[in-house]
Protein backbone atom coordinates (compact mmCIF):
# COMPACT_ATOMS: atom_id res chain seq x y z
CA UNK A 1 0.00 0.00 0.00
CA UNK A 2 3.34 1.89 0.83
CA UNK A 3 4.38 2.16 -3.19
CA UNK A 4 2.44 3.66 -6.48
CA UNK A 5 2.78 6.52 -8.41
CA UNK A 6 2.66 8.40 -5.14
CA UNK A 7 4.95 6.55 -2.25
CA UNK A 8 3.53 6.88 1.07
CA UNK A 9 5.95 6.09 3.96
CA UNK A 10 5.30 2.84 5.45
CA UNK A 11 4.29 4.37 8.72
CA UNK A 12 2.39 6.73 7.49
CA UNK A 13 0.31 3.87 5.94
CA UNK A 14 0.08 2.57 9.47
CA UNK A 15 -0.72 5.16 11.12
CA UNK A 16 -3.47 5.41 8.44
CA UNK A 17 -5.11 2.09 8.84
CA UNK A 18 -4.81 2.06 12.56
CA UNK A 19 -6.90 5.84 12.17
CA UNK A 20 -9.64 3.56 10.06
CA UNK A 21 -9.70 0.78 12.77
CA UNK A 22 -10.82 3.77 14.86
CA UNK A 23 -8.30 4.64 17.18
CA UNK A 24 -7.05 7.88 18.09
CA UNK A 25 -3.84 8.54 16.95
CA UNK A 26 -1.67 12.35 17.77
CA UNK A 27 0.58 11.73 14.78
CA UNK A 28 -0.42 13.21 11.70
CA UNK A 29 0.10 12.21 8.26
CA UNK A 30 -0.27 14.39 4.99
CA UNK A 31 -4.10 15.12 4.04
CA UNK A 32 -3.40 13.61 0.22
CA UNK A 33 -1.58 10.45 1.78
CA UNK A 34 -4.53 9.91 4.05
CA UNK A 35 -6.61 10.48 0.59
CA UNK A 36 -4.97 8.40 -1.52
CA UNK A 37 -4.67 5.50 1.11
CA UNK A 38 -8.79 5.77 1.63
CA UNK A 39 -9.57 6.21 -1.89
CA UNK A 40 -7.43 4.74 -3.74
CA UNK A 41 -4.84 2.45 -2.28
CA UNK A 42 -7.35 0.63 0.21
CA UNK A 43 -9.93 -0.36 -1.96
CA UNK A 44 -7.38 -1.46 -4.60
CA UNK A 45 -5.54 -4.19 -2.39
CA UNK A 46 -9.03 -5.47 -0.52
CA UNK A 47 -9.92 -5.47 -4.51
CA UNK A 48 -6.79 -7.40 -5.39
CA UNK A 49 -7.01 -9.92 -2.25
CA UNK A 50 -10.80 -10.89 -3.34
CA UNK A 51 -10.57 -11.13 -7.50
CA UNK A 52 -7.36 -13.10 -6.47
CA UNK A 53 -9.11 -15.31 -3.58
CA UNK A 54 -11.93 -15.48 -6.58
CA UNK A 55 -9.64 -16.58 -9.20
CA UNK A 56 -7.63 -18.60 -7.71
CA UNK A 57 -10.16 -20.82 -5.96
CA UNK A 58 -12.41 -21.53 -8.67
CA UNK A 59 -9.33 -22.19 -10.86
CA UNK A 60 -8.82 -25.37 -8.43
CA UNK A 61 -12.90 -26.34 -8.16
CA UNK A 62 -12.96 -26.26 -11.96
CA UNK A 63 -10.02 -28.46 -12.21
CA UNK A 64 -11.40 -30.60 -9.81
CA UNK A 65 -14.88 -30.93 -11.48
CA UNK A 66 -13.65 -31.77 -15.02
CA UNK A 67 -10.58 -33.93 -13.34
CA UNK A 68 -8.26 -32.39 -15.70
CA UNK A 69 -5.44 -29.65 -14.47
CA UNK A 70 -6.04 -27.64 -17.91
CA UNK A 71 -9.09 -26.11 -17.01
CA UNK A 72 -9.09 -22.59 -16.29
CA UNK A 73 -12.45 -20.14 -16.47
CA UNK A 74 -10.04 -18.23 -18.88
CA UNK A 75 -9.50 -21.25 -21.65
CA UNK A 76 -12.75 -22.63 -21.09
CA UNK A 77 -14.81 -19.96 -22.12
CA UNK A 78 -15.86 -18.54 -18.08
CA UNK A 79 -14.08 -15.64 -18.59
CA UNK A 80 -15.36 -14.80 -22.43
CA UNK A 81 -18.58 -15.80 -21.63
CA UNK A 82 -18.84 -13.12 -18.83
CA UNK A 83 -17.14 -10.50 -20.66
CA UNK A 84 -19.52 -10.80 -23.17
CA UNK A 85 -22.32 -10.40 -20.82
CA UNK A 86 -20.77 -7.35 -19.73
CA UNK A 87 -20.34 -5.72 -22.81
CA UNK A 88 -23.99 -6.45 -23.91
CA UNK A 89 -25.08 -5.02 -20.59
CA UNK A 90 -22.73 -1.86 -21.24
CA UNK A 91 -24.08 -0.98 -24.79
CA UNK A 92 -27.89 -2.04 -24.28
CA UNK A 93 -27.07 0.60 -21.20
CA UNK A 94 -29.53 -1.12 -19.17
CA UNK A 95 -29.27 1.98 -17.19
CA UNK A 96 -25.40 1.19 -16.44
CA UNK A 97 -23.82 4.62 -17.95
CA UNK A 98 -25.05 6.52 -15.22
CA UNK A 99 -25.35 3.53 -12.72
CA UNK A 100 -21.61 2.62 -13.04
CA UNK A 101 -20.26 4.32 -10.39
CA UNK A 102 -23.24 3.19 -8.37
CA UNK A 103 -24.25 -0.17 -6.51
CA UNK A 104 -26.74 -1.07 -8.72
CA UNK A 105 -25.07 -0.92 -11.39
CA UNK A 106 -22.13 -3.05 -10.56
CA UNK A 107 -24.55 -5.44 -9.32
CA UNK A 108 -26.58 -5.89 -12.28
CA UNK A 109 -22.92 -5.97 -13.82
CA UNK A 110 -22.11 -8.68 -11.37
CA UNK A 111 -25.12 -10.55 -12.29
CA UNK A 112 -24.98 -10.16 -15.91
CA UNK A 113 -21.59 -11.83 -15.53
CA UNK A 114 -22.46 -14.57 -13.61
CA UNK A 115 -25.12 -15.64 -16.19
CA UNK A 116 -22.75 -15.72 -19.10
CA UNK A 117 -20.03 -17.40 -17.20
CA UNK A 118 -22.79 -19.85 -15.82
CA UNK A 119 -23.85 -20.76 -19.55
CA UNK A 120 -20.23 -21.15 -21.04
CA UNK A 121 -19.42 -23.15 -18.54
CA UNK A 122 -22.13 -25.53 -18.92
CA UNK A 123 -22.13 -25.49 -23.14
CA UNK A 124 -18.47 -26.67 -22.54
CA UNK A 125 -19.55 -28.83 -20.20
CA UNK A 126 -22.05 -30.63 -21.85
CA UNK A 127 -20.18 -31.02 -24.92
CA UNK A 128 -16.75 -32.41 -22.75
CA UNK A 129 -19.07 -34.81 -21.92
CA UNK A 130 -19.30 -38.76 -22.91
CA UNK A 131 -20.03 -41.71 -20.77
CA UNK A 132 -19.77 -39.65 -17.34
CA UNK A 133 -15.78 -38.62 -17.83
CA UNK A 134 -15.23 -35.19 -19.61
CA UNK A 135 -13.15 -35.88 -22.77
CA UNK A 136 -9.82 -33.07 -22.72
CA UNK A 137 -9.87 -32.78 -26.62
CA UNK A 138 -13.64 -31.93 -26.52
CA UNK A 139 -13.30 -29.99 -24.10
CA UNK A 140 -10.56 -27.57 -24.71
CA UNK A 141 -11.76 -27.59 -28.17
CA UNK A 142 -15.55 -26.29 -26.96
CA UNK A 143 -13.88 -23.67 -25.50
CA UNK A 144 -11.98 -22.56 -27.59
CA UNK A 145 -15.42 -22.60 -29.65
CA UNK A 146 -16.70 -20.97 -27.11
CA UNK A 147 -14.02 -18.50 -26.45
CA UNK A 148 -14.28 -17.49 -30.25
CA UNK A 149 -17.89 -17.61 -30.15
CA UNK A 150 -17.83 -14.80 -27.38
CA UNK A 151 -14.99 -12.65 -29.06
CA UNK A 152 -17.07 -12.33 -32.23
CA UNK A 153 -20.40 -11.46 -30.61
CA UNK A 154 -18.53 -8.77 -28.49
CA UNK A 155 -16.47 -7.91 -31.87
CA UNK A 156 -20.51 -7.56 -33.14
CA UNK A 157 -21.70 -5.47 -30.48
CA UNK A 158 -19.14 -2.87 -30.14
CA UNK A 159 -20.29 -1.77 -33.41
CA UNK A 160 -22.80 -0.35 -31.92
CA UNK A 161 -20.58 1.08 -29.30
CA UNK A 162 -20.35 5.08 -28.66
CA UNK A 163 -16.63 6.36 -27.40
CA UNK A 164 -17.50 6.19 -23.84
CA UNK A 165 -18.65 2.49 -24.56
CA UNK A 166 -15.51 1.58 -26.39
CA UNK A 167 -13.57 2.89 -23.61
CA UNK A 168 -15.75 1.10 -20.84
CA UNK A 169 -15.37 -2.06 -23.44
CA UNK A 170 -11.18 -2.18 -23.80
CA UNK A 171 -11.56 -1.71 -20.00
CA UNK A 172 -12.75 -5.11 -20.03
CA UNK A 173 -10.83 -6.77 -22.29
CA UNK A 174 -7.42 -5.63 -20.70
CA UNK A 175 -8.05 -6.33 -16.72
CA UNK A 176 -7.40 -3.93 -14.50
CA UNK A 177 -7.90 -3.31 -10.69
CA UNK A 178 -8.09 0.34 -11.92
CA UNK A 179 -12.01 0.25 -11.42
CA UNK A 180 -11.24 -0.35 -7.29
CA UNK A 181 -13.64 2.15 -5.61
CA UNK A 182 -15.48 1.51 -2.15
CA UNK A 183 -18.60 0.46 -3.57
CA UNK A 184 -16.45 -1.96 -6.54
CA UNK A 185 -15.05 -3.51 -3.24
CA UNK A 186 -18.76 -3.81 -1.10
CA UNK A 187 -20.62 -4.41 -4.75
CA UNK A 188 -18.47 -7.90 -5.68
CA UNK A 189 -17.66 -9.14 -1.81
CA UNK A 190 -20.82 -10.79 -1.34
CA UNK A 191 -20.59 -12.46 -4.21
CA UNK A 192 -16.66 -13.73 -4.07
CA UNK A 193 -17.12 -14.64 -0.34
CA UNK A 194 -19.63 -16.90 -0.47
CA UNK A 195 -17.91 -19.32 -2.90
CA UNK A 196 -14.38 -18.79 -1.29
CA UNK A 197 -16.15 -19.78 2.02
CA UNK A 198 -18.14 -22.66 0.55
CA UNK A 199 -16.18 -24.22 -1.94
CA UNK A 200 -13.93 -25.38 0.76
CA UNK A 201 -16.65 -27.79 2.17
CA UNK A 202 -16.51 -29.31 -1.64
CA UNK A 203 -12.79 -30.31 -0.69
CA UNK A 204 -13.57 -34.18 -0.43
CA UNK A 205 -16.27 -34.24 -3.04
CA UNK A 206 -13.38 -33.13 -5.30
CA UNK A 207 -10.74 -35.65 -4.34
CA UNK A 208 -13.82 -38.28 -4.99
CA UNK A 209 -14.40 -36.61 -8.55
CA UNK A 210 -10.62 -37.30 -9.33
CA UNK A 211 -11.46 -40.99 -8.92
CA UNK A 212 -14.04 -40.52 -11.58
CA UNK A 213 -17.67 -39.90 -11.76
CA UNK A 214 -18.91 -43.19 -11.25
CA UNK A 215 -16.51 -44.21 -8.57
CA UNK A 216 -17.94 -40.45 -6.70
CA UNK A 217 -21.23 -41.55 -7.06
CA UNK A 218 -20.29 -45.42 -5.72
CA UNK A 219 -18.76 -43.39 -2.74
CA UNK A 220 -21.90 -41.84 -2.19
CA UNK A 221 -22.22 -38.71 -3.59
CA UNK A 222 -24.71 -37.31 -5.62
CA UNK A 223 -22.76 -36.46 -8.32
CA UNK A 224 -24.90 -34.25 -10.37
CA UNK A 225 -25.74 -31.91 -7.19
CA UNK A 226 -21.60 -31.59 -6.36
CA UNK A 227 -21.14 -30.21 -10.32
CA UNK A 228 -24.24 -27.84 -10.25
CA UNK A 229 -22.75 -26.55 -6.75
CA UNK A 230 -19.15 -26.37 -7.62
CA UNK A 231 -19.98 -24.49 -11.51
CA UNK A 232 -22.56 -22.01 -9.33
CA UNK A 233 -19.84 -21.34 -7.03
CA UNK A 234 -17.07 -20.89 -9.33
CA UNK A 235 -18.81 -18.66 -12.04
CA UNK A 236 -20.23 -16.50 -9.42
CA UNK A 237 -16.76 -15.93 -7.89
CA UNK A 238 -15.66 -15.62 -11.71
CA UNK A 239 -18.29 -13.32 -12.87
CA UNK A 240 -17.90 -11.08 -10.20
CA UNK A 241 -14.09 -11.07 -10.55
CA UNK A 242 -14.86 -10.27 -14.66
CA UNK A 243 -17.39 -7.90 -14.00
CA UNK A 244 -15.21 -5.34 -12.05
CA UNK A 245 -11.64 -6.29 -12.90
CA UNK A 246 -11.99 -7.81 -16.78
CA UNK A 247 -10.35 -10.60 -17.49
CA UNK A 248 -7.27 -11.58 -15.61
CA UNK A 249 -5.86 -14.61 -17.43
CA UNK A 250 -3.38 -17.18 -16.20
CA UNK A 251 -4.25 -16.85 -12.41
CA UNK A 252 -7.13 -19.59 -12.24
CA UNK A 253 -4.20 -22.07 -13.43
CA UNK A 254 -0.91 -20.77 -12.42
CA UNK A 255 -2.51 -20.27 -8.09
CA UNK A 256 -3.88 -24.42 -8.37
CA UNK A 257 -0.37 -25.80 -9.84
CA UNK A 258 1.77 -23.37 -7.42
CA UNK A 259 -0.31 -24.78 -4.59
CA UNK A 260 -0.21 -28.88 -5.81
CA UNK A 261 3.51 -28.16 -6.01
CA UNK A 262 3.94 -27.01 -2.53
CA UNK A 263 1.46 -29.06 -0.10
CA UNK A 264 -0.03 -31.65 -2.19
CA UNK A 265 -3.23 -32.43 -4.23
CA UNK A 266 -5.63 -33.37 -1.42
CA UNK A 267 -8.34 -30.88 -2.43
CA UNK A 268 -9.34 -30.23 1.64
CA UNK A 269 -6.07 -28.17 1.55
CA UNK A 270 -5.91 -26.94 -1.90
CA UNK A 271 -9.19 -25.15 -2.24
CA UNK A 272 -8.61 -22.64 0.83
CA UNK A 273 -4.50 -22.68 -0.13
CA UNK A 274 -5.54 -21.52 -3.70
CA UNK A 275 -8.04 -18.83 -2.26
CA UNK A 276 -5.23 -17.17 0.00
CA UNK A 277 -1.99 -17.85 -2.53
CA UNK A 278 -4.43 -16.15 -5.56
CA UNK A 279 -5.01 -12.98 -3.18
CA UNK A 280 -1.55 -12.89 -2.26
CA UNK A 281 -0.49 -13.32 -6.32
CA UNK A 282 -3.08 -10.70 -7.59
CA UNK A 283 -2.17 -8.08 -4.79
CA UNK A 284 1.91 -8.69 -5.84
CA UNK A 285 1.00 -8.80 -9.37
CA UNK A 286 -0.58 -5.14 -9.07
CA UNK A 287 1.88 -3.82 -7.32
CA UNK A 288 4.06 -4.61 -10.14
CA UNK A 289 1.36 -2.76 -12.42
CA UNK A 290 1.44 0.17 -10.44
CA UNK A 291 5.34 0.65 -9.97
CA UNK A 292 6.93 -0.53 -12.61
CA UNK A 293 6.84 1.94 -14.87
CA UNK A 294 5.04 4.79 -12.57
CA UNK A 295 3.04 6.70 -13.24
CA UNK A 296 1.73 4.41 -16.09
CA UNK A 297 -0.02 1.52 -15.42
CA UNK A 298 0.68 -1.80 -16.64
CA UNK A 299 -2.68 -3.75 -17.34
CA UNK A 300 -2.54 -6.76 -14.73
CA UNK A 301 -3.44 -9.06 -16.90
CA UNK A 302 -0.38 -8.71 -19.25
CA UNK A 303 1.95 -9.59 -15.56
CA UNK A 304 -0.42 -12.44 -14.98
CA UNK A 305 0.17 -14.17 -18.82
CA UNK A 306 3.94 -13.07 -18.42
CA UNK A 307 3.97 -15.00 -15.44
CA UNK A 308 0.84 -17.67 -16.24
CA UNK A 309 2.24 -18.83 -19.57
CA UNK A 310 5.67 -20.26 -18.89
CA UNK A 311 3.99 -22.25 -16.06
CA UNK A 312 1.34 -22.96 -18.72
CA UNK A 313 3.85 -23.76 -21.21
CA UNK A 314 5.62 -26.62 -18.73
CA UNK A 315 2.98 -28.18 -17.64
CA UNK A 316 2.35 -29.01 -21.35
CA UNK A 317 5.72 -30.91 -21.52
CA UNK A 318 5.70 -32.49 -18.54
CA UNK A 319 2.41 -33.85 -18.98
CA UNK A 320 2.52 -33.80 -22.89
CA UNK A 321 2.15 -37.78 -22.92
CA UNK A 322 -0.79 -37.96 -20.09
CA UNK A 323 -3.16 -35.55 -21.99
CA UNK A 324 -2.81 -37.33 -25.50
CA UNK A 325 -6.05 -39.62 -25.89
CA UNK B 1 -29.61 -61.22 0.07
CA UNK B 2 -29.55 -59.55 -3.43
CA UNK B 3 -32.31 -60.60 -5.85
CA UNK B 4 -32.58 -59.89 -9.03
CA UNK B 5 -35.59 -60.51 -10.94
CA UNK B 6 -36.17 -60.67 -15.20
CA UNK B 7 -33.67 -57.89 -15.47
CA UNK B 8 -33.72 -56.47 -19.02
CA UNK B 9 -31.68 -53.70 -20.43
CA UNK B 10 -31.12 -52.17 -23.89
CA UNK B 11 -29.06 -49.36 -25.60
CA UNK B 12 -31.12 -48.09 -28.40
CA UNK B 13 -32.74 -51.31 -30.01
CA UNK B 14 -29.82 -53.34 -28.96
CA UNK B 15 -30.67 -55.94 -26.03
CA UNK B 16 -27.58 -56.43 -23.80
CA UNK B 17 -28.98 -58.19 -21.01
CA UNK B 18 -32.27 -60.67 -21.53
CA UNK B 19 -34.59 -61.55 -18.94
CA UNK B 20 -31.93 -62.45 -16.22
CA UNK B 21 -32.68 -63.68 -12.89
CA UNK B 22 -30.54 -64.92 -10.26
CA UNK B 23 -29.84 -64.54 -6.37
CA UNK B 24 -27.07 -64.26 -3.98
CA UNK B 25 -27.21 -64.37 0.26
CA UNK B 26 -24.48 -63.49 2.41
CA UNK B 27 -21.38 -65.72 2.06
CA UNK B 28 -21.34 -66.54 -1.12
CA UNK B 29 -18.77 -65.86 -3.62
CA UNK B 30 -20.18 -65.58 -7.21
CA UNK B 31 -18.23 -65.85 -10.38
CA UNK B 32 -19.90 -64.46 -13.51
CA UNK B 33 -18.47 -65.93 -16.52
CA UNK B 34 -19.08 -65.19 -20.33
CA UNK B 35 -17.57 -64.25 -23.55
CA UNK B 36 -16.13 -60.31 -24.78
CA UNK B 37 -19.93 -58.84 -25.03
CA UNK B 38 -21.66 -61.20 -23.18
CA UNK B 39 -23.46 -58.41 -20.96
CA UNK B 40 -21.32 -59.06 -17.98
CA UNK B 41 -20.09 -55.57 -16.77
CA UNK B 42 -23.74 -54.21 -17.78
CA UNK B 43 -25.14 -56.73 -15.45
CA UNK B 44 -22.88 -55.53 -12.33
CA UNK B 45 -23.86 -51.88 -13.61
CA UNK B 46 -27.26 -52.57 -12.96
CA UNK B 47 -26.19 -54.41 -9.72
CA UNK B 48 -24.33 -51.18 -8.53
CA UNK B 49 -27.36 -49.09 -9.44
CA UNK B 50 -25.00 -46.74 -11.81
CA UNK B 51 -27.62 -48.38 -14.68
CA UNK B 52 -31.36 -48.62 -13.94
CA UNK B 53 -32.85 -51.46 -15.82
CA UNK B 54 -35.56 -50.98 -18.44
CA UNK B 55 -37.60 -53.34 -16.76
CA UNK B 56 -37.27 -55.87 -13.91
CA UNK B 57 -36.23 -55.42 -10.31
CA UNK B 58 -33.22 -55.91 -8.18
CA UNK B 59 -33.74 -56.04 -4.22
CA UNK B 60 -30.83 -55.65 -1.80
CA UNK B 61 -31.65 -56.57 1.82
CA UNK B 62 -35.43 -56.50 1.31
CA UNK B 63 -35.37 -52.80 -0.30
CA UNK B 64 -35.36 -52.03 -4.42
CA UNK B 65 -32.29 -50.97 -5.25
CA UNK B 66 -33.91 -47.75 -6.65
CA UNK B 67 -35.49 -46.89 -3.00
CA UNK B 68 -31.42 -46.38 -2.13
CA UNK B 69 -29.44 -43.10 -2.12
CA UNK B 70 -26.33 -43.03 -3.13
CA UNK B 71 -25.44 -42.58 0.07
CA UNK B 72 -27.16 -45.26 1.80
CA UNK B 73 -25.71 -47.52 -0.96
CA UNK B 74 -21.77 -46.41 -0.18
CA UNK B 75 -22.37 -47.87 3.17
CA UNK B 76 -23.37 -50.93 2.23
CA UNK B 77 -22.05 -51.61 -1.41
CA UNK B 78 -18.46 -51.51 -2.35
CA UNK B 79 -17.68 -51.78 -6.38
CA UNK B 80 -14.12 -52.16 -8.03
CA UNK B 81 -14.83 -51.17 -11.84
CA UNK B 82 -12.85 -52.20 -14.60
CA UNK B 83 -11.79 -48.88 -15.65
CA UNK B 84 -10.34 -46.53 -13.83
CA UNK B 85 -8.77 -42.84 -15.06
CA UNK B 86 -7.45 -40.97 -12.18
CA UNK B 87 -5.09 -38.33 -13.52
CA UNK B 88 -4.26 -36.13 -10.64
CA UNK B 89 -1.14 -36.91 -8.48
CA UNK B 90 -2.90 -38.17 -5.26
CA UNK B 91 -0.57 -40.46 -3.21
CA UNK B 92 -1.45 -44.22 -3.09
CA UNK B 93 -2.67 -43.21 0.63
CA UNK B 94 -4.98 -40.52 0.17
CA UNK B 95 -6.77 -42.93 -2.54
CA UNK B 96 -7.25 -45.55 -0.30
CA UNK B 97 -8.64 -43.15 2.24
CA UNK B 98 -11.58 -41.75 -0.04
CA UNK B 99 -12.87 -45.76 0.45
CA UNK B 100 -13.67 -44.00 4.29
CA UNK B 101 -15.49 -40.93 3.08
CA UNK B 102 -19.13 -42.66 3.08
CA UNK B 103 -18.44 -43.34 6.65
CA UNK B 104 -16.66 -40.29 8.07
CA UNK B 105 -19.26 -38.56 9.02
CA UNK B 106 -20.20 -41.17 12.11
CA UNK B 107 -16.84 -43.04 12.23
CA UNK B 108 -13.96 -42.25 14.06
CA UNK B 109 -10.64 -41.89 12.56
CA UNK B 110 -9.18 -44.20 14.78
CA UNK B 111 -10.95 -47.36 13.21
CA UNK B 112 -10.35 -45.67 9.65
CA UNK B 113 -6.70 -45.67 9.60
CA UNK B 114 -6.84 -48.97 11.05
CA UNK B 115 -8.61 -49.97 8.19
CA UNK B 116 -6.86 -48.48 5.81
CA UNK B 117 -3.73 -50.18 7.36
CA UNK B 118 -4.98 -53.49 7.53
CA UNK B 119 -6.37 -53.36 3.72
CA UNK B 120 -2.95 -51.84 2.44
CA UNK B 121 -1.11 -55.05 4.23
CA UNK B 122 -3.94 -57.22 2.55
CA UNK B 123 -3.41 -55.62 -1.25
CA UNK B 124 0.84 -55.30 -0.99
CA UNK B 125 0.23 -51.87 -1.13
CA UNK B 126 1.72 -50.70 2.31
CA UNK B 127 5.49 -50.88 0.37
CA UNK B 128 4.47 -48.00 -2.08
CA UNK B 129 1.97 -45.86 0.24
CA UNK B 130 3.66 -42.74 -0.30
CA UNK B 131 4.40 -42.67 -4.12
CA UNK B 132 1.99 -40.71 -6.61
CA UNK B 133 -0.73 -43.06 -7.90
CA UNK B 134 0.37 -41.87 -11.25
CA UNK B 135 3.58 -43.47 -11.23
CA UNK B 136 2.42 -46.69 -10.31
CA UNK B 137 2.35 -49.98 -13.03
CA UNK B 138 -1.19 -50.91 -13.89
CA UNK B 139 -1.38 -53.63 -11.96
CA UNK B 140 -0.48 -51.87 -8.83
CA UNK B 141 -3.07 -48.96 -9.31
CA UNK B 142 -5.13 -52.17 -9.88
CA UNK B 143 -4.21 -53.02 -6.37
CA UNK B 144 -4.57 -49.72 -5.36
CA UNK B 145 -8.17 -49.25 -6.10
CA UNK B 146 -8.91 -53.05 -4.90
CA UNK B 147 -7.45 -51.47 -1.38
CA UNK B 148 -9.85 -49.07 -1.68
CA UNK B 149 -13.02 -50.68 -2.08
CA UNK B 150 -12.12 -52.96 0.58
CA UNK B 151 -11.31 -49.99 3.03
CA UNK B 152 -15.12 -48.42 1.85
CA UNK B 153 -16.75 -51.58 3.10
CA UNK B 154 -14.22 -53.28 5.74
CA UNK B 155 -16.44 -53.15 9.01
CA UNK B 156 -19.92 -53.83 7.15
CA UNK B 157 -19.94 -57.68 7.36
CA UNK B 158 -23.04 -57.85 5.41
CA UNK B 159 -22.05 -55.96 2.56
CA UNK B 160 -22.27 -56.48 -1.09
CA UNK B 161 -18.69 -56.17 -3.13
CA UNK B 162 -18.59 -56.40 -6.59
CA UNK B 163 -15.63 -56.78 -8.94
CA UNK B 164 -15.42 -56.42 -12.41
CA UNK B 165 -12.30 -58.26 -14.08
CA UNK B 166 -10.17 -57.42 -10.46
CA UNK B 167 -7.40 -59.35 -11.90
CA UNK B 168 -7.14 -58.38 -15.33
CA UNK B 169 -3.73 -56.53 -14.69
CA UNK B 170 -2.28 -58.69 -12.14
CA UNK B 171 0.51 -61.21 -11.79
CA UNK B 172 0.14 -64.82 -10.29
CA UNK B 173 0.82 -63.91 -7.24
CA UNK B 174 -1.90 -61.16 -6.56
CA UNK B 175 -4.49 -62.47 -8.95
CA UNK B 176 -4.70 -65.69 -6.20
CA UNK B 177 -4.51 -62.87 -3.03
CA UNK B 178 -7.33 -61.32 -4.85
CA UNK B 179 -9.54 -63.75 -5.02
CA UNK B 180 -8.21 -65.30 -1.59
CA UNK B 181 -9.48 -62.01 -0.46
CA UNK B 182 -12.62 -62.10 -2.11
CA UNK B 183 -13.27 -65.93 -0.71
CA UNK B 184 -12.00 -64.77 2.58
CA UNK B 185 -14.79 -61.50 2.77
CA UNK B 186 -17.37 -64.22 1.50
CA UNK B 187 -16.99 -66.95 4.82
CA UNK B 188 -17.55 -63.25 6.71
CA UNK B 189 -21.11 -63.22 5.72
CA UNK B 190 -20.20 -60.88 2.73
CA UNK B 191 -22.36 -60.98 -0.61
CA UNK B 192 -19.16 -61.20 -3.53
CA UNK B 193 -19.88 -61.02 -7.20
CA UNK B 194 -17.11 -61.03 -9.42
CA UNK B 195 -16.80 -60.99 -13.32
CA UNK B 196 -13.75 -63.17 -14.02
CA UNK B 197 -12.15 -64.38 -17.64
CA UNK B 198 -10.25 -67.09 -15.53
CA UNK B 199 -12.40 -70.23 -15.52
CA UNK B 200 -9.50 -71.91 -13.50
CA UNK B 201 -8.93 -68.83 -10.87
CA UNK B 202 -13.24 -69.41 -11.06
CA UNK B 203 -13.23 -72.82 -10.47
CA UNK B 204 -10.61 -72.46 -7.87
CA UNK B 205 -12.33 -69.81 -5.31
CA UNK B 206 -16.58 -69.80 -6.43
CA UNK B 207 -19.03 -71.13 -4.37
CA UNK B 208 -21.13 -70.56 -7.23
CA UNK B 209 -20.55 -69.94 -11.37
CA UNK B 210 -22.98 -67.99 -13.53
CA UNK B 211 -22.68 -68.42 -17.20
CA UNK B 212 -23.55 -65.50 -19.47
CA UNK B 213 -24.33 -65.79 -23.41
CA UNK B 214 -25.92 -63.06 -25.25
CA UNK B 215 -26.85 -61.65 -22.47
CA UNK B 216 -28.68 -64.20 -20.66
CA UNK B 217 -28.12 -66.81 -18.19
CA UNK B 218 -26.77 -69.51 -19.47
CA UNK B 219 -26.21 -72.00 -16.64
CA UNK B 220 -26.00 -71.74 -12.77
CA UNK B 221 -24.75 -73.59 -10.15
CA UNK B 222 -21.40 -75.05 -8.58
CA UNK B 223 -18.49 -75.51 -10.41
CA UNK B 224 -18.43 -78.80 -11.23
CA UNK B 225 -21.99 -78.33 -12.50
CA UNK B 226 -21.32 -75.50 -14.72
CA UNK B 227 -17.97 -76.28 -15.67
CA UNK B 228 -18.20 -78.60 -18.16
CA UNK B 229 -16.63 -79.39 -21.74
CA UNK B 230 -19.79 -78.98 -23.32
CA UNK B 231 -20.92 -75.77 -21.74
CA UNK B 232 -17.14 -74.29 -22.25
CA UNK B 233 -17.53 -74.59 -25.41
CA UNK B 234 -21.36 -73.35 -25.94
CA UNK B 235 -20.57 -70.07 -24.10
CA UNK B 236 -16.84 -69.10 -25.25
CA UNK B 237 -16.71 -71.67 -28.94
CA UNK B 238 -13.61 -73.24 -27.69
CA UNK B 239 -12.60 -76.44 -27.46
CA UNK B 240 -11.07 -77.52 -24.26
CA UNK B 241 -9.69 -80.37 -21.81
CA UNK B 242 -11.21 -80.94 -18.46
CA UNK B 243 -7.89 -82.61 -16.03
CA UNK B 244 -8.35 -83.61 -12.60
CA UNK B 245 -5.50 -81.97 -10.02
CA UNK B 246 -3.92 -85.00 -8.45
CA UNK B 247 -3.59 -83.06 -5.04
CA UNK B 248 -6.76 -81.22 -4.81
CA UNK B 249 -8.82 -83.43 -7.15
CA UNK B 250 -10.61 -80.30 -8.94
CA UNK B 251 -11.01 -80.18 -12.12
CA UNK B 252 -8.44 -77.31 -14.26
CA UNK B 253 -9.11 -76.80 -18.12
CA UNK B 254 -6.67 -76.22 -20.84
CA UNK B 255 -8.24 -74.54 -24.05
CA UNK B 256 -7.19 -76.78 -27.32
CA UNK B 257 -5.14 -74.91 -29.52
CA UNK B 258 -6.36 -72.60 -32.17
CA UNK B 259 -4.70 -72.97 -35.52
CA UNK B 260 -5.05 -70.20 -38.08
CA UNK B 261 -4.05 -71.21 -41.66
CA UNK B 262 -1.34 -69.39 -43.69
CA UNK B 263 -3.59 -68.74 -46.31
CA UNK B 264 -5.12 -65.48 -45.14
Amino acid sequence: MSLGAVKIPVTDVVLILVKKLGFFSNKTVSIQHEGVMNIVRIPRVLLGLLIGAALGISGTAIQGIFRNPLAEPGLIGISAGASLMAVVIIVLELSVLAALSNLLGYYIMAFGAFAGAGIAALIVYQISRTDGKSNVTTMLLAGIAINALAGALTGLITFAADDQQLRNITFWMLGSLGGATRETVIAVAPFILIPVLALPFLGKALNAFALGEVQAAQLGLNVSSVKRNVVILATMAVGAAVAVSGIIGFVGLLVPHTIRLLIGVDNKHVLPASALCGALILTLADMLCRTLIAPVELPIGVITALLGTPLFLYILIKDKKKLVL
Amino acid sequence: MLIAESLNFEIGRRSLIKDVSFSIRPGELLVILGANGAGKSTLLRLLSGEKKPVSGHIRLNGLELDSYTNAQLALCRGVLNQQNTLNIAFTVSEVISMGRYPHQKKGDAMTDSQIIETVMELTGTKAFEDRSYLTLSGGEQQRVQLARTLAQIWDVPNALLLMDEPVASLDLQYQQQTLAIAKMLAKKGYMVISVLHDINLAAQYADRIMMLKNGRKWYDGTAAEVLKGKHIYEVFEINSDVYTNPRTLQHFYIPRNITISTDH
